[in-house]
């Protein structure tokens, strides 16, 4: 889902960042007001574990990869506004220094992975929990349902991303200047290889270490909902 | 344990499996995520590069391109794997400082009373 520079045009590039400076400043506001010193390490773990689990590409029949995101968790441990903050921090550094995912895609990229996948996974995961105990089996299956949700409308996003580009650029005799594959083929190949096998990827890593927590460190899963 | 001492030793552990995300990828003949291909893949897919794309695809030129050193592509599974370990410490460590950084700017001083 890292999209590589060259693929989105300039508008929708700019479009990515305009809409990402604004967000970001958000997030650094929410953040100033609910991050306490005692989970500044939370963050940069949490950071770094996304970082980690994006390491872990997966096999996609049809010949391609895909890979979890781990922001659905993030989200879960410490809000989505946190989430938004380690994950925009992991994938600059992934365009930096290894060259994934595209310097000027990057306000996209983090609009779909810093901010999609730890809204709409934190909602499903709130709306799952209900009210339910924090040591309840409920929780785990919420933090699977979200991790699903969550990735799934990201890829959404992304293949609509490529999909517009050859709408919104070509040259004289319609042959697109960027992304070639417009919304018939970005968005279904986006969503069939999360929707098969990426989601569940997500899914079962976000189920499994809240379920881990539940057990040995239930102060972790508590901490943003006493604090929200 | 502490919890944040449990975490760093499993994020250690994910460094040191990281490899797996390209050794079984590469068994099984699976190449890059849909819409990742570098320029000379997307010829070989769509029969032309298209002039955008083939402008802007170079613009950065990455330390780490791919999570490998720069000219060790050919150097087999080994080499690449130890790459990919190197690559994710080196992510890992420059992540965490950088989110940690970020984190102590924002954060208030005082702790919320343990549950």
């Amino acid at each position: 889902m890292h999209i590589p520079d060259g693929y989105l045009g300039p508008a929708t590039a700019a479009a990515g960042y305009a809409v990402m400076v604004p967000l970001w400043m958000a997030a650094g506001r929410r953040v100033r007001k609910t991050l306490h010193a005692r989970q500044v390490p939370l963050l940069a773990i949490g950071a770094a574990f996304s970082f980690l689990i994006m390491m872990f590409n997966v096999p996609i029949p049809g010949g391609s990869t895909g890979h979890a995101v781990g922001g659905v968790l993030v989200a879960i441990l410490l809000g989505p506004w946190a989430a938004t903050i380690a994950l925009s921090v992991a994938l600059a550094i992934q365009a930096l220094l290894f060259g994934d995912g595209g310097i000027t895609a990057l306000g996209a990229n983090c609009f779909n992975m810093a901010v999609v996948i730890p809204f709409a996974g934190y909602a499903a995961y709130r709306l799952a929990s209900g009210k339910s105990p924090l040591d309840s089996p409920r929780r785990a299956v919420a933090a699977f349902i979200a991790g699903y949700v969550g990735i799934n409308a990201a890829a959404l996003c992304a293949g609509v991303e490529f999909g517009v580009q050859p709408l919104l650029c070509h040259d004289a005799q319609g042959q697109a200047l960027y992304c070639p594959y417009g919304l018939s083929i970005a968005v279904p190949a986006m969503l069939a290889s999360h929707l098969l096998v990426i989601g569940w990827v997500e899914a079962l890593v976000t189920a499994l270490v809240v379920k881990y927590l539940q057990k040995s460190f239930p102060e972790l899963l508590g901490a943003k909902e006493a604090h929200p | 344990m502490r919890s944040t001492t449990k975490m760093v030793l499993a994020l250690g552990g994910l460094i040191l499996l990281s490899p797996l995300g390209l050794i079984i990828p590469a068994t099984l003949g699976a190449g890059s995520a849909w819409g990742e291909w570098g320029a000379d893949e997307m010829k070989r897919l769509a029969g032309h590069v298209p002039a955008g794309l083939n402008k802007m695809s170079g613009l950065w030129k990455a330390p780490m391109p791919d999570y490998s050193f720069s000219g060790w592509e050919a150097k087999g599974m080994p080499h690449l794997s130890l790459a990919y370990i190197c690559s994710g410490i080196l992510g890992a460590g420059a992540i965490g400082l950088a989110a940690w950084l970020i984190g102590k700017l924002l954060a208030k001083k005082s702790g919320p009373p343990r549950p």
